[in-house]
């Protein structure tokens, strides 16, 4: 039986990053990466959707800093990993795997636009243990806000904003056809 | 992605063209996990499938056995010589006394045309048909979709012919049914006693040589000549005759389209409607067919497995 879930209408409040500031932070955690990994080729893997575009633009400046070795690419779906997938939610759509040829031994980078539970970190980890055994592997996120259900921290962080649950945070990227920026938005009763 | 709406997967005469869309594109996601060391995925965690097949069959077992363990189901194996139907059982006691286990999914192949209907009437679990007597056998028709979308691109606006056994074959109805909800143009080819009264109402072009059926087909489906079904009936003079009509040889496949690829649902009886010269060429897709069927029956099962369909 499905469980009824009512969704109550989503609010914008207030952005909390535009294009710049976004620009900024993204920056500023690649030339964090490069300091705490120096002499490493990293692999960079974005999980689906919103870390795919992130993890590719963090390889973007990785590049542009004068020394650093060029990151590798992949991306994690993590839709068979989740623990909510029978709660009663209509089934996701499961989405492609794609890393590079092997993550064994190199520190991997796990890249996501927003922090929240930690329950998707927990299932992307899964997921990468069964490509293979990293030697290390690292979190970035773009912002962090909070309300962690599992004791799951991130080495890299662009911005942090104190959120109630009732509240959402949506990372808008141009790759995925909108406008640059990171919104809070709550959850209105009707 | 609109939510899958069925409890059991009967046949295909349930499913839309979108639905079978849906699963294929599932399959080809899930056939990724195949091609990894490890080969499984946590998705069906303290799920139970049930096999319950009886009537003969290694391929279609093997391949839901591993579905199910690829999405990290526990599956368990019931053949017809083990059961207790051959003690007597009635199906719907077997139905009963495997509901009272608890089991998510049960995969029925049984030689009675409706069984897996019935059953489905009689157990909380989700139904998948695995083949039913001469009625259909959905995850196959599935499979060869599957196969044809890989290799020609589409299903859509194609010519497919299948030959040979027709009326006691489950499998082309399923095919008829799943590749004209696709868009392809089916000809059956089979001689006027293997093919049933009333099969023209599927939408297939019906054709009793097989030359001109194969020729410009896109796509040359086989069917196994069916021996343990035929018991004596005299459908047809004798194998030879047969295979020299409507087996597919090296000189009948003179007509082949350059690029038509073939299939066979197996097992291929060689050299009766299949040369083995062909099974095994170029043009052969058949083991696909094998690896495709793990893809689509790990769909089926992640799409029912989890009860969470509207009923």
């Amino acid at each position: 039986m499905r469980r009824a879930r009512k969704e109550t209408p989503l609010v914008a409040r207030r952005q909390l990053a535009d294009s710049a500031a976004m620009a900024r932070a993204l920056r500023r955690m690649a030339h964090e990466m490069v300091e705490k990994n120096p002499d490493e080729s990293l692999i960079l893997v974005g999980i689906r959707s919103g870390g795919v575009p992130l993890a590719e633009r963090l390889r973007g400046h990785i590049k542009e800093i004068a020394g650093a070795k060029a990151p590798e690419l992949g991306a994690i779906d993590i839709t068979l990993y989740r623990d909510d997938i029978f709660e009663g939610l209509p089934k996701p759509e499961v989405g492609s795997t794609e890393l590079p040829s092997s993550i064994v031994g190199r520190t991997v980078v796990l890249v996501d636009d927003v922090l929240y539970t930690g329950r998707t970190i927990r299932a992307a980890l899964d997921a990468l243990m069964d490509f293979g055994r990293p030697r290390r592997v690292e979190l970035a996120v773009l912002i962090d806000r909070g309300h962690r259900e599992l004791p799951i921290q991130p080495d890299y962080v662009g911005m942090t904003e104190k959120t109630t649950r009732n509240e959402s945070v949506q990372v808008a990227l141009a790759e995925l056809g909108a406008e640059d920026g990171v919104l809070l938005l709550e959850r209105v009763r009707p | 992605m609109t939510p899958f709406a069925h409890r059991h997967l009967l046949g295909i005469a349930d499913l839309s063209a979108n639905e079978i869309v849906q699963i294929l594109d599932l399959s080809d996601t899930f056939l990724e996990i195949s091609e990894r060391a490890i080969k499984k995925v946590p998705t069906l965690r303290g799920k139970t499938v049930i096999n319950l097949f009886l009537e003969a069959s290694t391929r279609t077992r093997t391949s839901f056995e591993i579905a199910a363990k690829r999405l990290s189901a526990d599956a368990v194996n019931i053949s017809g010589s083990t059961s207790s139907t051959t003690k007597g059982e009635t199906l719907l006691d077997t139905a009963r006394n495997l509901q009272a286990m608890r089991p998510d999914v049960i995969v029925l192949r049984h030689t009675a045309s409706g069984a897996p209907h019935f059953i489905a009437a009689h157990v909380d679990a989700a139904v998948i048909n695995a083949g039913d007597g001469t009625h259909e056998h959905p995850t196959q028709a599935l499979l060869d979709c599957a196969t044809i979308r890989k290799h020609k691109g589409r299903v859509d606006g194609l010519t497919i012919a299948i030959c040979g056994d027709i009326a006691h074959s489950r499998v082309a109805r399923s095919d008829v049914l799943a590749l004209g909800k696709l868009g392809a143009k089916v000809r059956l080819a089979a001689p006027r006693t293997m093919l049933p009264i009333g099969i023209e109402t599927l939408g297939a072009e019906v054709y009793d040589r097989m030359e001109p059926a194969i020729e410009g087909a896109d796509v040359v489906m086989m069917l196994r000549i069916q021996k343990e079904r035929l018991d004596g009936a005299g459908l047809f003079p004798n194998t030879r005759e047969y295979s020299r009509y409507f087996g597919l040889g090296l000189r009948m496949a003179t007509h082949l389209k350059p690029d038509a690829i073939l299939m066979h649902p197996g097992p291929i009886n060689r050299g009766i409607e299949l040369d083995p010269a062909l099974a095994d060429g170029t043009r052969s897709v058949i083991l696909d067919q094998v690896t495709h069927g793990v893809g689509v029956r790990m769909a089926l099962l992640y799409l029912l497995a989890g009860g969470s369909a509207e009923n």
